[in-house]
């Protein structure tokens, strides 16, 4: 008799109220949220005009423009990837940019800021406010729209170094695969890296050769596990950079090491691989 | 219990035997009471596509899209300024070289006299102006080559790569590269 009771409970309307209040309560209907209105100017705001580059792919015949935008940095985050987002939340939704982390290690920002290429949230909003930024998508790139590159290339590129650690003979304990700490060291400013494609879309030979050239981010990955002490494939790695394209169109410019926003040097993970072909 | 399971069974029966009743009664209660209205149905549509496919797809997107801007919009930097400078100074110098050479070659044939000698005589009647700018435009390139090939050759031995490194050998290839063309100029 309880369970009857207990079912009849249910439909009464009091429960289905609650029922009804608790299933809205993970999806907030549009009519209970309020659009943030792009604030007033107030006497000490300080205003700075963003320049960002828009194509849509749904109007493929109209040609990129760049869209300005002001904002008040008073009321804007520190960094670049804040303004792109109060752009977006407050003045205009249909820009579209990558984003993920915030604090520079999924890598998804990489843009072009102000000329250089970098993380929109590892990057500072400069106070000048005469000084208009620009925002442009990775150089070189496809565009998928606005500024979102299209790097399937890269990735593909990436898979092509056969990125992970190959031996044949078994770990002598049967467990683990062992690395004296210097050995572990020479690891040091090549893992860190997180294919943000920021180094290898700076680079002007990748610009014109990014069909064969495999680019700084992907050669020093490469070298990455050519130096690592546990692989045991170094010389078949090595046989396959060993053309004129894949490794060779590094002419040294360097753009590569001057722009990565992780503070890491590909240019000279480069050199050490010349070096070890070379010798 | 029992009273339960009777209630579960006749519910269970009610459902087999009119199926539409027990779908109205689910249309009625269940989908206002469990769904907000802000959810949005969209079916779900996909698509088998074998990777050649979803390749020429994305070639057929590609002929559309456009490619992000580089060359004109990438900042000057001391990097990749020098380096256009070194292959461009090369270019000039190997094709002066060649161009000249060639011209020496065919010389007895046109008549030219392009021989050490001769040529000296016509250098030394021009104005003094004019010898220093030729001599500066010629060893311009010469000298910023050179001194840009030492930094090349440092780092091939994998030396001199930080930031703050490359920053100032640069500038001292360009100061040095100036300084010694002036030098070659008025020599």
């Amino acid at each position: 008799m309880s369970a009857i009771r207990n079912t009849a409970r249910l439909f009464r309307p009091s429960t289905l109220r609650s029922i009804q209040a608790r299933s809205f309560a993970s999806v907030v209907p549009e009519t209970k949220t309020s659009t943030v209105p792009e604030p007033a100017k107030d006497a000490d705001s300080q205003i700075k005009t963003f320049h960002i580059y828009r194509w849509n792919p749904d109007e493929p015949a109209s040609k990129p423009r760049m869209q300005s935008y002001t904002l008040d940095l008073k009321k804007t985050g520190p960094m670049m990837l804040d303004a792109l987002i109060r752009i977006k939340n407050e003045v205009d939704p249909t820009l579209t940019f990558r984003r993920s982390c915030r604090e520079g290690i999924c890598g998804s920002c990489a843009m072009n800021i102000d000329g250089v290429n970098t993380l929109a949230c590892l990057c500072r909003i400069p106070t000048d406010t005469k000084q208009e930024t620009k925002i442009y998508p990775l150089p070189h790139t496809y565009v998928v729209k606005d500024i979102v590159p299209d790097l399937t290339q890269f990735y593909k590129q990436y898979k092509s170094i056969k990125p992970y650690l190959r031996r044949d003979t078994p770990s002598p304990n049967g467990k683990e695969y062992l690395q004296s700490k210097e050995e572990r060291k020479k690891l040091d400013g090549l893992y860190e890296c997180i294919l943000c494609a920021c180094c290898s879309t700076s680079c002007p030979s990748y610009w014109w050769n990014s069909e064969e050239y495999l680019g700084p981010a992907v050669l020093m990955q490469s070298y990455r596990w050519l130096a690592d002490s546990r692989d045991e494939k170094k010389e078949e790695r090595k046989a396959a950079l060993d053309n004129s394209m894949s490794l060779y169109r590094c002419h040294t410019i360097l753009n590569c090491s001057r722009t990565c926003p992780k503070g890491l040097n590909p240019g000279l993970a480069i050199a050490e691989i010349k070096k070890e072909m070379a010798f | 219990m029992f009273a339960q399971r009777a209630a579960q069974q006749s519910l269970r029966r009610l459902a087999a035997s009119n199926p539409q009743a027990s779908q109205l009664v689910f249309k009625q209660f269940a989908a206002p009471a469990v769904m907000g209205a802000s959810i949005q149905t969209r079916p779900v549509a996909t698509q088998k596509m074998t990777p050649t496919d979803s390749y020429e797809i994305l070639v057929a997107q590609r002929k559309l899209r456009p490619i992000a801007p580089h060359l004109t919009i990438y900042r000057p930097q001391v990097t990749w300024y020098l380096s256009a400078l070194n292959r461009i100074t090369g270019s000039v110098l190997s094709g002066g070289m060649y161009l000249f050479g060639t011209a020496y070659l065919v010389s007895p044939l046109l008549g030219w006299h392009l021989d050490s000698a001769s040529m000296a005589a016509a250098f030394a009647s021009w104005g003094i102006v004019a010898k220093v700018l030729t001599k500066f435009t010629i060893a311009m390139p010469f000298t910023f080559h050179c001194i840009n090939g030492l930094r090349h050759l440092t780092w091939d031995t994998g030396k001199a790569f930080t930031n703050k490194s490359v920053i100032q050998t640069g500038w001292a290839a360009v100061g040095l590269s100036v300084a010694s063309a002036l030098y070659l100029a008025i020599l």
